[in-house]
């Protein structure tokens, strides 16, 4: 299964295995990783998955839709040119070892 | 901080929202979520869509895992029914008799299905939508089930529906008013959204009132109205919106009127408890002042945060902009703000395409804006409406205007 890091603001890192056709954000809920919110659940409606791709790593990434574009406008902390909605990840063979930086809020 | 337990009431959104931002705030008393469901707390808004047609399951649907509760030491009670508040002694009594100290007591709850008082309401296929149980046996019937009639033109009415035709069952629509989610959308929101219904099969009676579900064998054949016509169905969903729990407040003597009522930092009038989420009516800043119940993920996660930062002593008064949603087969609508009580719109977009907003005023003053698949409009909406900046209707019609950068700008 591919790895994904998440790194939190204090620097914690924790690594999931991650079953393809899931999502970052849905990995990191059901594993209790502390600061991803996912208000709506993954429907790509609330802005509080936010994650920072590791630069790099960027074009592993599936593409970017409207909507997901559209939402990244309302988030907490600053969207930066590597800002993703964590939903929207989902997760495929060659994500494996993507590295992703939580921001300092979601709310 | 309290001295004694901070005891939730309550295991929905609000409840657990209250539990782990108690936690995130380094909150180091003990913590007690009590739900009266048997399951962990899970989100609801996806029963009504993914998770109903079977695209997802309960693993996904929780909220935490297990680990979770026991890693941030939130003791949960499951399957737990409140009975009685003494707020002298400070407990909460439990139906299995059990009693619960708490230093600080948080309701969260919610709200039930309004159960229309129609004779052959308890009959067989007669369904609700609003908790899990209630889902997987509606999951579960609507596999065999052929011709459906929902009661109701609301969200969770429409959102089922959308399922339901997909599934390719016949569905027809019974709404006592004159269109679609009356209470929460503007008028071209509702023609809109009943023409796309329309358009994929789902069938609309309006301005009809069901007098009577038909049964054989205690099972539910259909429905009467009041005109003196019938439908056919073997599966009624009621969907007519729900009614806060506000029954063992009440019975405490804390007052309670379509909802617990809270002060501006959610507080009830007892200083030793707040009401958050569905049950609760506060004033709200986005209408006026007035009071407000909310039912929202976004109320209820809101509300949540307000009071543990209170708890932890960093009170400040509830003021987020409220905000919903509905996903209804492909079509997305996003509401920021509170319209209730507009009298003008203006539209963004083009509604033939099926991507515009709709922005409604009271008076001058802008309150709230629809979005139908157009999300970007509803991010800059969010933000327009927190700060509170002007756009008036020839702005918002004119697609010339640049909301993003409206939504940015420095004040002044």
């Amino acid at each position: 299964m591919p790895n994904v890091t998440y790194i939190a603001q204090d620097g914690k890192e924790t690594t999931l295995d991650i079953a393809v056709g899931t999502s970052v954000m849905q990995a990191a809920v059901m594993n209790g990783v502390d600061g991803i919110v996912a208000e709506c659940g993954g429907s790509c409606m609330c802005a509080t998955c936010h994650v920072y791709v590791r630069g790099d790593q960027l074009a592993l990434t599936p593409p970017m839709q409207a909507d997901e574009e559209a939402m990244l406008e309302g988030t907490a902390s600053p969207r930066r040119p590597n800002s993703r909605l964590s939903c929207q990840l989902v997760v495929s063979e060659q994500m494996d070892g993507l590295v992703v930086n939580l921001p300092e809020t979601q709310t | 901080m309290p001295s004694g337990p901070v005891l939730v009431l309550g295991a929905g959104h609000a409840g657990f929202q209250l539990a782990a931002s108690l936690r995130q705030n380094g909150f180091d008393g003990r913590v007690i979520l009590a739900g009266d469901e048997p399951v962990l707390p899970y989100q609801r808004p996806p029963l009504s869509k993914d998770y109903l047609d079977g695209k997802t399951g309960l693993d996904l649907l929780l909220m935490r895992p297990e680990a979770f509760y026991r890693d941030h030491k939130i003791e949960l009670l499951h399957g737990m029914q409140a009975e009685a508040i003494d707020r002298a002694a400070k407990t909460v009594r439990f139906a299995t008799g059990e009693r619960v100290e708490y230093g600080h007591l948080v309701l969260a709850t919610g709200a039930r299905n309004r159960q229309p008082p129609l004779p052959g309401i308890d009959l067989d296929g007669v369904c609700y939508l609003r908790n899990l149980a209630e889902t997987d046996e509606l999951r579960a019937r609507l596999t065999a089930a052929e011709r459906i009639v929902v009661i109701g033109a609301g969200f969770i009415g429409l959102e089922f529906a959308a399922v339901a035709r997909g599934k390719g069952k016949q569905v027809t629509i019974v709404e006592m008013l004159d269109r679609v989610m009356a209470r929460v959308a503007s008028p071209p929101v509702s023609q809109f959204f009943v023409e796309a219904h329309r358009k994929s099969g789902v069938d609309f009676i309006f301005g009809a009132q069901a007098v009577q579900i038909t049964g054989a064998h205690g099972k539910a054949t259909g429905i009467d109205l009041a005109d003196g016509r019938h439908l056919d169905a073997d599966l009624v969903l009621i969907s007519i919106g729900v009614v806060p729990n506000t029954e063992i407040a009440a019975a405490a003597e804390l007052p309670a009127a379509n909802g617990v009522l809270v002060d501006e930092v959610l507080l009830t009038a007892d200083p030793a408890v707040s009401a958050i989420g569905d049950c609760a009516s506060f004033p709200c800043r986005h209408a006026g002042g007035a009071m407000t119940r909310l039912e929202s993920v976004q109320n209820a996660a809101d509300h949540a945060r307000c009071v543990a930062g209170r708890i932890v002593g960093k009170p400040h008064p509830y003021t987020a902009l409220p905000w919903f949603w509905s996903e209804q087969g492909e079509l997305r609508l996003q509401i920021a703000g509170l319209t209730t009580g507009f009298d003008r719109t203006a539209t963004r977009g083009d509604v033939e395409s099926g991507a515009f907003s709709v922005f409604c005023y009271r008076g001058d003053e802008l309150a709230g804006i629809e979005s139908v698949n157009r999300p970007a409009d509803h991010a800059q909406a969010r933000r327009i409406l927190a700060a509170g900046r002007p756009i008036t209707p020839e702005q918002a019609a004119d697609e010339s205007f640049d909301l993003r950068a409206a939504a940015t700008a420095r004040p002044g």
